[in-house]
């Protein structure tokens, strides 16, 4: 089982993601379920949500305790929320951030999780610049495709073309493909 | 065919397969989706005549539904939370009348304090009003219920609740297998009333009984579901030679067969409880599980026979009735009549608390060795609880507790020290 904990506020697209990366695992036959876990659903409130995938049917309901990846969609976040709450060594952190994770303040921290499993992504701009709003949850499910390959770009762009039909999916499309490779060309550096 | 769809989407799906003539509701977190699915599909013509009311309340939906199917038209609502106790009076009606409504309550707690999340004092206020309650474990179970809850209040005359963890199944992404309309035609036949208002037969329904025989129109709606409780595992049956899938019954157990203890429990719970039973097996330990899909009518017999067995029963619940424990658990007190053995009562997952796989192998490790009190409030922050109590023996005004509580328990930041 993977296990995908997003974080984010009201109004980011954080319950859109999960329920996209959900669509994503089934078009490649798995199991996956997607729940949300908000509040009085607020513009600006913190918002969780979660993701599992498995090759085997899922009965599991507890939230995601221990999450295998962290897709964080507002750094602002790390003082209200306990973000890294039960992150295993070996667990994947994206953060949307044009810093780097020293000048977010979180160099020291992340150094117990493998290297090749962190990466910031300035998903807010690429949203803006394809999508022409400031949402970034698609382009982090692309960074996450690309840091983990739990998650294939096909399935992906598959998944937004259903929920987005037209324009706005293609737009979305071509954000997270640009998120999935400037993702994969800072992994082979 | 196979999906990734929201519970909510899923439900509509199956709701409107089952080609209602009539829904009438009002919106309430977290059934809302359901019913806005509806209205669309009725929008665009997908159910034929089908008539979508958009009503003042959910006393109005209720009193609209009781007003449709007495009519002869097939009529389903939902609701949730205040939703269900705002239309109490006419749920009370619609039983006592005998109209095959059927509702989806998307399970959430009742305030005050005010909460959005799951548990189950909803439905389980309206446990005694007449209605038949089921109880779905995951979102393909939520989705063939509805489709055996038309089949099951037309053959009785008795409206039936089907009863859906709010969030955790009703805003849950995952795989369901919606069936073909041919399949549910050929379960589902069409409506024939036993009682209908024409105006070319003029009729009425709803007469006046005084004591001469009010206890015997009681008597006949239990006798409906004493009814049921036979009916019940036949479109069990027929359902699984039909669309080859287990759903609904009155009870199913897993891996009870050689159980030492058996966990009982309603709703979406079930799941998370089956992969701690597999855990603990793997650790040698003889426990299983049994989910009560059929509440109401309550499954004595059936349920004895499960858990007649086994040595000790814990009955994990999303319902507390103030003042006394469990709500669930003197109904397993009552199935197990005559036969000793302890009977552990957890309350847990109130207001949305998350039930962890951690704190339920914590707690039945506890209940195995016979060490659990009678009632037990599972992850009870007893911290919390004591410093309020402290607070209103030193302060004369020591004001609202839900207010108080938030206080102390404060906002908590990421830990990257």
């Amino acid at each position: 089982m993977f296990q995908v904990r997003i974080h984010g506020r009201g109004g980011q697209g954080v319950v859109s993601a999960a329920e996209l990366l959900s669509v994503a695992a089934f078009k490649e036959n798995k199991h996956a379920q997607a729940v949300p876990n908000f509040g009085s659903e607020r513009m600006g409130a913190p918002v969780m949500a979660f993701c599992r995938v498995s090759d085997k049917p899922i009965r599991l309901r507890e939230p995601v305790m221990e999450p295998d990846a962290l897709i964080i969609q507002d750094p602002t976040l790390l003082n209200q929320v306990d973000l890294f709450h039960g992150l295993s060594e070996k667990g994947y952190i994206l953060i949307n951030s044009t810093k780097s994770f020293h000048e977010l303040g979180i160099e020291e921290f992340v150094t117990k999780f493998p290297k090749d499993h962190l990466t910031t992504i300035k998903a807010t701009d690429l949203a803006l610049q394809h999508v022409g709003r400031p949402v970034p949850n698609a382009p982090m499910l692309g960074g996450l495709a690309a840091l983990t390959g739990v998650f294939t770009l096909e399935a992906l762009a598959e998944a937004i073309r259903e929920k987005f039909p037209g324009q706005v999916g293609e737009a979305n499309i071509a954000a997270i493909t640009e998120a999935y490779e400037s993702t994969k060309s800072i992994m082979n550096n | 065919m196979l999906q990734q769809v929201e519970g909510s989407h899923g439900i509509a799906e199956a709701v409107a397969l089952c080609r209602p003539e009539v829904i009438s509701a009002y919106p309430i977190t977290p059934q809302t989706h359901i019913v806005e699915d509806l209205g669309a599909m009725v929008k665009r013509g997908d159910l034929g005549n089908a008539r979508f009311m958009t009503v003042e309340s959910e006393f109005g939906a209720m009193s609209a539904a009781i007003g449709s199917s007495a009519t002869g038209a097939r009529t389903y609502t939902a609701t949730s939370s205040q939703g269900m106790l705002f239309m109490a009076e006419a749920v009370y009606n619609a039983s006592g009348l005998g109209l095959p409504i059927v509702m989806t309550v998307g399970n959430r707690a009742i305030g005050a304090p005010i909460n959005i999340w799951n548990d189950h004092t909803d439905s389980m206020s309206m446990r005694d009003s007449g209605w038949i309650q089921l109880y779905a474990q995951s979102n393909q179970e939520a989705l063939d219920l509805h489709i055996q809850a038309f089949r099951l209040a037309e053959a009785v005359s008795c409206p039936v609740m089907v009863c859906v963890d709010g969030f955790i199944l009703t805003h849950a992404y995952e795989r369901v297998d919606i069936p073909e309309q041919k399949q549910v035609d050929e379960y589902l036949p069409s409506f024939q009333p036993r009682q209908v208002l024409d105006p070319n037969r003029p009729i009425s329904i709803g007469a006046m009984v005084g004591p001469e025989a009010f206890t015997e129109v009681r008597y006949l709606e239990h006798h409906k579901q004493l009814e049921a409780l036979k009916i019940i595992p036949t479109l069990q049956k027929e359902f699984h030679e039909k669309f080859g899938r287990d759903s609904g019954g009155l009870v199913s157990g897993y891996r009870t067969e050689d159980a030492d203890t058996l966990i009982v429990a309603l709703g979406s719970v079930n799941g998370t409880i089956q992969d701690v039973v597999d855990e603990m097996r793997e650790d040698g330990v003889l426990i299983g599980s049994v989910s009560i899909c059929s509440f109401r009518p309550f499954p004595l017999a059936a349920l004895r026979e499960v858990l007649k067995k086994a040595k000790r029963v814990i009955m994990l619940e999303k319902s507390f009735a103030v003042g006394l424990g469990g709500v669930v658990d003197p109904n397993i007190r009552m199935t197990l009549r005559g036969i000793s053995k302890p009977i552990y009562n957890i309350i847990a997952g109130l207001g949305g608390r998350a039930i962890t796989k951690k704190s339920l192998h914590e707690v039945f490790d506890k209940a195995i060795k016979d060490e659990l009190e009678g009632t037990h409030f599972l992850d009870l922050q007893w911290d919390i609880v004591n410093k309020e109590i402290e607070r209103e023996k030193q302060q004369p005004r020591s004001g609202p507790i839900a207010e108080n509580i938030l206080r102390d328990i404060g906002s908590v930041a990421s830990d990257i020290a």
